[in-house]
Formats: C-alpha cells, structure tokens, sequence
C-alpha cells in the first residue's frame, strides 16, 4: 500500500522513536484505520491531518494504548508495543493529552500537575519540572489553587499539556490542542509548543487545523478514510496543490 | 521553591506516629464505656447497633459510589452475603466453646471469625462484580450491581441452608456496642486512608475522568476491582454484624429498597466525603425513629396513632427531597466537614449579629 502514498519533499533523517506499521483498528464491524504506516523520530514534531472522521485520533488512541488495534506493529524507542495498555506505556514514555483535553474538573490546577507526575517519586525533580511548566504557561501558577474546572478553555489546554509533560515523556502525543480555542490562545499555545519541541520533545500532533499543524511539523501525514494518503515535510504539504485545495479551503 | 499542597490536616502537630495510633486509643475505652453505660437501655443499643451498621455500609459504599465514581446500587447484596455467611458460620458452631478462654471472649472470638468470614466471602463477591465494571460504566454498571443484589437475594431465598424465605433465626446474640463501634472505627479509618494516599488520588482521577486518568499512568482496572473488593469486604462485615444483634434475618432484609437506602445515604453526605456518609448514615437511621416519636408525642393514642404513622415515611420522603433540593451536591459536597464547618459557622454568627 505504501505505492499508493504520495512524498513530498525531503525528510530530515533521525533516530527512529516511533514506528507504525500496517495499523488497523475496528469498532465493531466499522473498520476506522486500514493499515495506518507512520513514524516519528527523535526530537521531530509530526502532524497528522485529515478531515474528521479520517481516522487521525483513532491513530492517536491506538499508539496511546487506549484502543487495542485489531492489527499491525507499534514500537517506542525499538520496543514492540502493540495492544500494551495506556497506564503501562505511561512509564515508557509515552504522554497523551487526549481530545477534549481531559482535564480533570473538580480537582485543583495543583492536583492535576501532581497526578501528572503520577509515576514518579523524585519529588525535588518534579518541584523542579513544575517550575519549568509555570514557566512556560505563566497563567497556571496564579491559577493553581482554582479548580481546573474554572479555567478557561485555553487555560484547560495549556494545563492538558503541561501535566502531560510532567510525567517525563519521550513522545508527546496531542489531539487537537486547538479545538474551540481563540485564534490568539492557539497562537500561544502553538509557540510554547515550538519551545518544548525546542528542547527535545518529540511531538506527534493531530490537528484539523491543517496549516497551523503542517507550519509547525517537520513532517507531516494526510490521512483519508483510514489510510496515509500522502506524506511529506511540513512545507511541502503547506505548498502542495492538493493539500491547500482539500484542507486550506483554496 | 514551593512544595507541592497535600490535603492533610495535621491536628496538633502530633508525631506521625503517634497520631495513627491515637484514635484507636481513644476509642477503644469509650466504646467499651458506651457498651457498659447502655447495657440496660435495650433499644438504645439496638438503634445505635443499626446505625453503625448504616454507617459502615454508606462509608464503604462511598468508596465505590463516591471517590471512584462507580455506580453501584447492589451494596445490600454484598451486605447479605456477609450476613448469611457468618450467620450459618455461627450456627453450626453454637456449641462450640474454646475451653482455655471464658465464655464471653470464646464467643467473641468466634464472632470474629464469622465476620471475617462474611467479609471475605463479599469481597470475594465483590471481586466477581468488579470484573464487569471494567467495560461497563454509568447506567449499564448500576444494572450490573442491581441484578447482583437481586441475584443474591432470589438465591438465599431459594436454598434451604439459608432458611429460604423464612430465614435465619438463633444465631448467637454475640455482638455488642463495642463490636460494631470497632468496625465502623476501621471502616472509616481504612476509608481515610485511601483517601489521603495516592491510591485515593487514583481513586479520585478515575472518577473525575477515567480515559485522562489512563494516560496518567493510573491501572484504572485494577483500582476499581479493588475499590469493589474493600467496599464488598466492609459490607460483608456490616451483614455479619446485623446477623448477630438482630433475632431472625431473612431475604427481606436485603432487598432492593436497603441497596437504594444505602446509596441515599452517600448522595445526601456528599458523594466522595466520608464524613459526610457518617453524618447522613446517622441521621437517616434516627429519622424515622424520630418521626416516630415525634408523632406518639403528639399526643394521638388508638387509630388516630395508626394514622400518624402512616404518614410518617411521606415526611420522611419529603424531607430527602427538600433537602436535595437545597443542596444538590449532598452535605458536605466532596469535601470532609472540617473543610465545610469553619466556612458555615462564621456566616451563621454574621447571620445572628
């Protein structure tokens, strides 16, 4: 099937840390992925666009653990680790700030830093990782003692993403840190994003919003009914005549 | 560099230590006082055995229902199973005494033994329902733990060991005040400290939000099966206490309407605080009782007295209703009362002034 994904553009070549090969997943007799073939590298930012129902947080879910794949092959860092569940990839360096940003409401922004850090007992080093992520989103230290169910929608995102970080990730995944969020607050958001891939976070991103996605990627994948339909660096996606008709509305 | 906030209240500043073991030190004599002060008030001692049964069943059902989020609504299946278990465990070694202890402490002993029993056999239970509630969630759950309940019943009720629809009568009398009053001490005990350790923080990320708590690394299946398995345990034991102190328990005891009892205790405290379970268990048990003589107060002998009885649980009704509607998210809400307290009182004195 790889025959049929179109490359654009040259890929700046990095240690493999994600691979998928041949994803498929089902919901009951709906198959969502037809074999999804995908990787990120070390310290990349890859964007997976596409329209809604192509199958980008399925993806998503399935390298998380949250979905078991009825087939294929996940590996992080050259470790097999198809169908392995969520909490348990958490301790090998996966991070995931699930869709709708889960939150967790009626607990403090304090608390959900502090259940971000979940597996990990080094605590002056998560004071310290605490400071780094107030750091980044300034406006959590005057929130952290308010409920995180009172924060605004982007407060919400930028603490998503923040309490992902602190569980110490190798690769960040995040599903549509942009949703119902002002252009400015995405703004935002995209920047320390660009920061923390900056200093080594490896990010797999999936986005509708295609341009803000693909302007940020190294590389980039459009997914269509469950497959890649085409791949390439973020530039070239952002120029290719096919993707600005489709996803950039021209 | 500031610390991280953790929701311990450190009363006194009293040696860590120490403070895990005062409580008990504290409430071992009192509770044997209470026991010894009550001995000729029957009735009081029942009504008091009750409502630590009440209590021990909202505490350990708040730990399903309300610090993980679960929705269970079979407790008095759980509840039944203790009972059953250590009451027949009871009657079949009736005549047994241990010779090398007194009478009295022999029975307690073997009291004891049947609780545990109970509690294991409802944990056990516990376990098995447990196991569903890792694929079901909300209303699908509550059917699952409904039919549960129901299950046990129809199943006691139809197997000649248990004394079918007639029950069980005769099970040695052996508990006391201070039996239950230990219980519903380590209830809330082991319920505190699940609350204030990260097995609780779990706890609360699942019920806050299972798929966000999943990819924080929380075993969100295996939290649950174990909230199950304590809350079943400590309602095993609650039957088994009930056995011991009630003349006759049959199937009747452990339907449906007790399940829901249970589960409006929890709600009314607050769903997550245990204090709140404490206070609502309480209060729901001396309700009627109150009403009751409330209404013999009155003044009304003969049928007149009937009738005001009847019109006791419409009150009873009313009152859960209005008090739901005054505050929906229960007493105390998630909070503990000494979170809750200090914000009313000052208020009410500003309300005086």
């Amino acid at each position: 099937m790889s025959e049929a994904v179109k490359t654009l553009g040259e890929r700046e070549p990095r240690p493999p840390l994600l691979t998928v090969e041949g994803l498929k997943v089902h919901y009951g007799a709906i198959q969502a992925l037809k074999g999804v073939v995908l990787s990120v590298g070390k310290g990349e930012v890859v964007a997976l666009i596409g329209a809604n129902g192509a199958g980008k947080t399925s993806t998503l879910r399935a390298v998380s653990g949250m979905l078991k794949p009825s087939a294929g092959r996940i590996t992080l860092a050259g470790q097999d680790i198809t169908g392995m569940k969520a909490h348990l990839l958490v301790p090998r360096g996966m991070a995931h700030a699930p869709e709708g940003r889960g939150i967790f409401p009626n607990l403090t922004v304090q608390e959900n830093l502090d259940l971000g850090a979940y597996l990990r007992s080094d605590t002056a080093e998560i004071a310290a990782d605490q400071e780094k992520s107030f750091k980044l989103f300034p406006v959590l230290r005057e929130r952290r003692k308010q409920l995180a169910g009172t924060l605004s929608g982007g407060e919400q995102q930028m603490l998503a993403i923040a309490r992902a970080l602190l569980s110490r990730p190798q690769l960040l995944l995040l599903d549509e840190p942009s949703l119902g969020l002002a252009p400015q607050v995405t703004e935002t958001i995209f920047r320390t994003l660009r920061e923390v891939n900056a200093a080594g976070m490896s990010i797999l991103l999936v986005e509708q919003n295609a341009h803000l996605a693909l302007s940020m990627a190294h590389y980039g994948y459009v997914l269509e009914t469950g497959e890649v339909v085409m791949a390439g660096n973020g530039k070239a996606l952002l120029e290719s005549p096919e993707v600005r008709k489709a996803y950039l509305g021209e | 560099m500031e610390t991280s906030s953790v929701p311990t209240p450190s009363p006194g500043g009293l040696p860590p230590a120490l403070r895990g073991i005062l409580p008990v030190l504290i409430a071992v004599p009192v509770l044997l006082l209470f026991d010894r002060l009550l001995a000729s008030a029957p009735f009081a001692t029942y009504l008091l055995s009750i409502m630590g049964v009440n209590v021990i069943l909202a505490v350990s059902l708040n730990i399903v229902n309300g610090m993980t989020g679960q929705f269970s609504i079979g407790h008095a299946g759980f509840m039944a199973v203790g009972a059953y278990v250590a009451g027949v465990l009871s009657l079949s070694f009736k005549e047994t005494a241990l010779s090398f202890l007194p009478v009295a402490a022999s029975d307690q002993v073997f009291l004891v033994v049947a609780l545990l029993a109970g509690g294991a056999a409802a944990a056990l239970c516990g376990f098995l329902v447990g196991l569903p509630s890792l694929r079901l969630r909300g209303d699908y759950l509550a059917i699952v733990t409904l039919g549960f309940g129901e299950i046990i019943r129809v199943v006691v009720q139809n197997t000649d060991a248990f004394g079918r629809a007639l029950g069980l009568s005769g099970i040695p009398q052996t508990s006391s005040l201070a039996m239950v009053g230990f219980w519903v001490f380590l209830v809330v005990l082991v319920a505190r400290r699940i609350a204030y350790s990260s097995h609780g923080r779990s706890l609360w990320a699942i019920r806050e939000d299972e798929v966000a708590a999943e990819a924080m690394g929380v075993d969100t299946t295996g939290y649950k099966v174990r909230a199950f398995v304590v809350s079943a345990f400590f309602a095993g034991i609650a039957g088994g206490l009930f056995a011991h102190f009630v003349p006759i328990i049959n199937p009747g005891s452990f339907t449906f309407v007790k399940s829901m009892e249970i589960v409006v205790m929890v709600v009314l405290g607050g769903l997550g605080s245990t204090t709140g379970a404490i206070v609502a268990a309480v209060f729901l048990t001396l309700l009627p009782e109150a009403l009751r003589s409330a209404f013999t107060v009155m003044g009304a002998e003969g049928s007149l007295a009937q009738k005001v009885d009847q019109i006791r649980m419409p009150v009873y009704g009313l009152l859960l209703v209005a008090l739901m509607l005054l505050r929906p998210q229960g007493l105390f809400g998630m909070k503990e009362i000494w979170e809750v307290l200090p914000r009313w009182l000052p208020r009410r004195r500003k309300g005086l002034a």
